[in-house]
């Protein structure tokens, strides 16, 4: 018997207003196989993954799926054709049981105790056949990531689903998850399963794909077995061009402590312990990277230095001012009149009003400063003269600062806020994840304007959870794990391997001996 | 379709969608008329007489507007900051409470005085009666909108109690006070035209109009102009944004709420102190809530809600003729109004916005081509 | 042996008023628990108690009137779905809508076609839910306590009562027990794990729109036909939400929620006993802070002096399908 393909796709294409996102798709993924995706932000992954499973409607092409052409009109189609997808966001519902969530679309019949009853012996036979143990009683708020995504797994599997398909399963892992995960996606191949594997990390691709589709600006670029291609070969596929650095790193020397975080504790929104006496010094001339799994504590200590949480114990000195003790905490007002600068981690959320206009937003922070009001009055025409001024200087587009910010792009969005931050020369600037959600061509110029900052001397931290993007900008690393620091690493001295060991938790003495082995 | 054509421009956005929303409303109505048995077209005439057709019916739809200005406004003061204030009831009586304090107090002594004090004692009373609500709403998150219809309750209880008891005119019998002393009153329009020279008709018009339309334009500049009124426009639509740029969200929040209770409760200036010259159990009769369509109706922008509150003066004024002339039609038609205003105009905004979208598209391809 | 006799009043009338608050008090549980904020319940009860009591006065059928009052219930209902899950729009804007709409439309109904300022026409009993007495009531009377606790308490409420309590374990029944009530509680917290498992968000919010319509339409005509005997203006008088504090309180459970709403009602009883009544110490309370009471303690509820309220996370967010 000859064996179709799991997946063929034949020119397919998926439009949302003026954007092409996917053009004419053709992919074959053979059975049994593990296939790779890549491509970079925005290249067209999530939209083709969402017709493979389908969330989305292809306005022309066509599916077939072990031989057999589909419409996909639903999700539920595509699980009746054997197809399931763990996403990148856990499609979890956190109040309920693993079990719960796993017999959630699926439960068989109308009583639950019957449902729950029957799907137990099923899972339990699922996960012997596939390793997994589950407690299959507890509150998925109360696993790890890394369980949440088996939790994902064994949903696919209990549904019968032949062809997995995991969007960027890796994004939020340490190495040593992502190990296990690879274990996994091994042992579902033995058994016959079809995964196709969608990152934009390309030796993930190397490490466990048989064949490798790439794709730019929603187009197929190449289709290569993966033993037959190179990771250099696959990001040019995929970028296009080879990008150069602007700005050369000047090779010098840090200068003066800046800001000294001393045996600083912090809560988390929840009231859970998120800082655990954490210290560390940021240097002037320097950009010290904040390295770590999502939800390991970054979010609070970005807080905690610009403000906008008060430490339960422990101090935070900004050149020689305390700026935040569990007596007092500087608001961020005083502490931008004090030379900081905080670019948010999450800019829709927290570092801009999108409802409100460019110019509105271009003095968020900076409202009380005396050049934009005086007496309590807004000074209309110098908050016009920032708005545009930062549109030049940045060169956001379109020009129009009319505009409400939620209308730009995210990249045009970073660079209304790098202007605004930028604008009065701060000596210390505290961001978060510089590049999320931002194109490519802005991504360089982000990271050459931060490299720029380090070597006029200034003081830089940059929390992101891209590790390639900390070790391509930092001059030190400090690793986060469980709100602790687990390591401090120097960028010469940095390989990701032990960074991702003292990602998992383990300690920097031990690592290195780890690494001497 | 080019990426362009998809978004309409400012004038359409602001003008003609909420034109339309408040169109289809007044079509339900004018088809609930119709299914009630009665002629929708001569209800509008009658509606259109009444407000209009002579000089008392034009002051008595000034005379309701004013109401409609201080509590729409006071929606809006909420709302910019984040909040749904449907206290403004209360609010009000609570206002119409102090402003009878202050008459009170000083009216038989210095009269003029008095009036101003009554004034800042009806904003006073309406922004303390918000206190409590906002204190809990910003401190602990207390459901506003169910706090503030408590204290709404709350409010009538209290002043049906006083207006029984302590308050109650001596040997009187209804829920009233005595009448205010001689000389504590606003000025009627009708007096203020005679002054200018000319001459109007009797009605209750008054110079709370005038102070409305003052409230409105400080309104305005406090949400464009000042820099509390845009930490607090921050502070209503992105509390994260708002911490991130020193903006204290609990001090934000009492204040707007507190300067929304005020506005409600200087809706008393013009019901006591223009017209009635006493203070009456439940005088507010709903106008808090005729705020709240006001406000959506006029886009929470000051001269929309006088505009729409202009509207409001309209339909209570040219109501009252139509409940009169045509028996089926009650002025409860009013607040059936009211409510279709703000679930098309409030609650489904963007329920014109395919249609719109499409003829506008086509309106620039016939021009372009 | 009268303050047993004022104890078994009491709670008779606390029985009696909790009724329609538990109905409304479930209906916006089963709407936030599948993501809809619904301020709307006052509307819908004070509808539905005019709707009821016009098929009543009609068709001097109570059954008639239930029938009525629940359509016109769910009628609102649907509407503010739409409202909330086609139109995505503000859900509480909507709900406080839907409760200006009503207050004027059923007195404006009301006058139209029954020219009483307002009121529908008297219902004698024959066209209300009137009181039903439990077999064996009459025989068990004399057995002491137990018996009086049935034949006084138990037995001899309209029948809506008994459906209101019933509605609680069958509410939980549903929630917890049926595959309909799984997948309604995770379209409350997440709307797209449902999306994505193959069942559809906006099927499942209707769904529990229609509940919720169902059950404030028989809250609403038990204040019409079974507790009162007609529509007067306004008689829902802030008992929706009322409800949705006592919901709130009950931190959206079935249980807890009963049980707030058991406490209201016991205020509302109490404060009807205590007009007129002289206090030891405290004297006379003037009728119009007894009035209160209810008010002031649903502000003390809220004030969340009584432990932290956490709501289903999706409440009160439209569900859009991309991001």
């Amino acid at each position: 018997m000859t064996t179709a393909p799991a997946i063929e796709t034949k020119d397919l294409c998926k439009r949302f207003g003026a954007v092409q996102a996917n053009d004419n798709i053709s992919l074959f993924v053979e059975q049994g196989t593990v296939h790779g995706i890549v491509g970079e932000n925005g290249a067209g992954k999530s939209t083709l993954l969402k017709m493979l499973f389908g969330f989305y409607q292809p306005n022309s092409g066509d599916l077939i799926v072990n031989g057999q052409k589909l419409d996909l009109d639903s999700p539920s189609d595509a699980m009746a054709a054997g197809i399931a997808m763990v996403h990148q966001h856990f499609m979890l519902v956190e109040p309920f049981t693993v079990l719960e969530n796993i017999i959630l679309g699926a439960e068989g019949q109308g009583m639950l105790d019957h449902a729950k009853t029957d799907a137990r012996a099923k899972l339990l036979g699922l996960e012997q056949q596939f390793g997994f143990d589950l407690p299959l009683d507890t509150p998925v708020s109360q696993l790890s990531v890394g369980e949440r995504q088996r939790v994902e797994i064994l949903k696919a599997l209990f549904r019968g689903a032949d062809i997995l398909i995991l969007d960027e399963p890796t994004a939020v892992l340490t190495p040593q998850e992502c190990d296990q995960l690879f274990e996994l996606v091994r042992l579902l191949k033995s058994r016959g399963k079809t995964i196709l594997f969608v990152t934009h990390k390309l030796h993930e691709i190397m490490a466990i794909t048989d064949a490798v589709t790439v794709i730019r600006a929603g187009k197929v670029i190449t289709r290569v077995a993966t033993s037959d291609t190179s990771p250099e070969n696959l990001a040019e596929a995929m970028v296009g061009a080879k990008i150069s650095r602007a700005v050369e790193r000047a090779g010098q020397e840090h200068g003066a402590p800046r800001l000294r975080v001393d045996g600083v504790s912090a809560q988390s929104d929840l009231g859970h312990t998120a800082l655990k006496n954490i210290s560390f010094e940021l240097f002037d001339g320097e950009v010290l990277g904040v390295a770590g799994v999502a939800g390991n504590g970054q979010t609070e200590l970005l807080d905690v230095l610009t403000g906008l949480r008060p430490v339960s114990d422990g101090t935070v000195t900004l050149g020689q001012e305390l700026v935040n003790s569990n007596e007092a905490m500087t608001d961020p007002i005083e502490l931008r009149r004090a030379g900081l600068a905080h670019i948010a981690e999450d800019r829709l959320k927290t570092g801009v009003v999108a409802d409100m206009s460019a110019t509105e937003n271009s003095i968020l922070g900076y409202q009380r400063e005396p050049d934009f009001s005086e007496n309590g009055l807004l000074k209309l025409s110098a908050i016009n003269d920032a708005a545009h001024s930062y549109f030049e200087s940045q060169d956001v587009r379109p020009r129009d600062p009319s505009l409400a910010v939620a209308s730009f792009s995210g990249g045009n969005q970073q660079k209304l806020v790098i202007a605004r931050e930028l604008a009065r020369d701060p000596q210390t600037l505290i961001i978060g994840q510089p590049t999320r959600g931002v194109d490519i061509g802005a991504v360089t110029k982000i990271h050459d304007q931060i490299t720029e900052l380090r070597n006029t001397g200034k003081a830089v931290l940059v929390v992101s959870a891209d590790l390639d993007e900390l070790m391509a900008i930092s001059d030190r690393i400090i690793v986060m794990c469980e709100g602790e620091i687990t390591g401090t690493v120097d960028i010469q001295d940095a390989d990701e391997r032990t960074i991702g060991l003292m990602m998992a938790g383990a300690h920097a003495e031990a690592t290195t001996e780890g690494a001497g082995l | 379709m080019s990426a362009s054509a998809k978004k309409l421009p400012g004038a359409v956005e602001a003008i003609a969608m909420p034109f339309l929303n408040t169109l289809i409303a007044f079509l339900l109505s004018g088809l609930l008329i119709w299914a009630l048995g009665e002629d929708p077209f001569y209800a509008l005439s009658l509606l259109f007489d009444g407000a209009f057709g002579y000089q008392e019916g034009i002051g008595y739809t000034f005379y309701y507007a004013t109401n409609f200005i201080f509590t729409g406004l006071a929606v809006s003061v909420a709302y910019h900051a984040g909040h749904f204030n449907i206290g403004g009831e209360g609010q009000a009586m609570l206002g119409g409470l102090g402003l009878t304090l202050a008459v009170f107090w000083l009216g038989d002594t210095a009269p003029v005085l008095s009036v101003i004090i009554a004034i800042l004692g009806a904003a006073l009373f309406g922004g303390a009666w918000a206190f409590i609500p906002a204190w809990l709403q910003a401190t602990r998150g207390s459901h506003i909108v169910i706090t503030t219809i408590m204290f709404n309750f709350i409010a009538s209880a209290l002043l049906a109690y006083l207006l029984v008891g302590p308050l109650q005119r001596p040997g009187g019998q209804m829920p009233e006070s005595s009448d205010f002393p001689e000389g504590a009153g606003l000025m009627k329009f009708d007096e203020l035209m005679s002054v200018l020279g000319f001459s109007f008709e009797q009605s209750p018009l008054n110079v709370s109009f005038l102070i409305a339309l003052l409230m409105a334009l400080a309104v305005w500049f406090l949400l464009t102009r000042t820099r509390f009124g845009y930490e607090m426009r921050v502070a209503g639509k992105n509390q994260n944004a708002a911490a991130f740029a020193g903006v204290s969200v609990p001090r934000v929040t009492i204040i707007a709420l507190m300067m929304s209770g005020a506005l409600a409760g200087m809706m008393g200036l013009n019901e006591l102190l223009g017209e009635q010259l006493r203070l009456i159990g439940n005088f507010t009769l709903g106008y808090g809530f005729v705020g709240i369509a006001v406000a959506f109706m006029g886009r929470n922008h000051p001269l929309g809600i006088v505009l729409a509150a202009i509207l409001f003066g309209v339909l209570y004024q040219g109501g009252a003729e139509i409940a009169f002339e045509i028996t089926t039609i009650s002025s409860d038609m009013i607040v059936v109004v009211q409510g279709l205003v703000i679930i098309f105009a409030g609650a489904m905004p963007h329920l014109m916005r395919k249609p719109v979208t499409a003829a506008y598209a086509r309106l620039i391809g016939k021009g372009a081509a | 042996m009268e303050f047993l006799t004022d104890i078994v009043l009491l709670t008779d009338s606390t029985l009696r008023i909790a009724a329609p608050l538990i109905l409304a008090a479930l209906a916006g549980l089963c709407a936030e628990r599948a993501g809809i904020v619904d301020i709307g319940l006052e509307g819908k009860m004070l509808g539905a108690a005019f709707a009821a009591a016009s098929a009543a006065a009609i068709t001097a059928s109570a059954w008639a009137g239930l029938a009525a009052g629940i359509l016109f219930s769910v009628a609102l209902a649907l509407l503010h779905g739409y409202v909330s899950i086609n139109q995505r729009g503000n859900q509480i804007v909507s709900g406080m809508a839907i409760n200006i709409m009503v207050a004027g439309l059923a007195p404006l109904l009301a006058i139209a076609w029954f020219s009483r300022g307002g009121q529908t026409p008297f219902l004698d009993s024959s066209m209300r839910f009137t009181e039903i007495t439990l077999p064996f009531a009459d025989v068990l009377q004399d057995v002491p306590f137990l018996g009086a606790i049935y034949s006084d308490l138990i037995s001899g409420h309209n029948l809506l009562t008994y459906v209101a309590f019933a509605a609680v374990p069958v509410v939980a029944w549903v929630l917890y027990k049926t595959r309909f009530g799984l997948r309604l509680r995770a379209v409350g917290e997440n709307p797209e794990a449902v999306d994505t498992a193959g069942i559809s968000v906006t099927l499942l919010r209707y769904q529990a729109m229609i509940i919720a319509g169902i059950l404030c339409g028989i809250s609403g005509s038990a204040l019409s036909t079974a507790l009162g005997a007609g529509f007067i203006r306004d008689m829902s008088a802030g008992k929706g939400f009322l409800a949705l504090a006592a919901m709130i309180f009950g931190k959206w459970k079935p249980v807890p929620t009963l049980l707030a709403c058991l406490l209201f009602a016991f205020v509302d009883a109490l404060q009807g006993r205590l007009q007129g009544v002289s206090l030891p110490l405290i004297g006379e309370i003037p009728v119009q802070f007894t009035i209160m009471l209810p008010y002031v303690l649903t502000v003390i509820i809220l004030a969340g002096f009584v432990g932290k309220m956490e709501a289903p996370k999706a409440s009160g967010i439209p569900y859009e399908k991309d991001r």
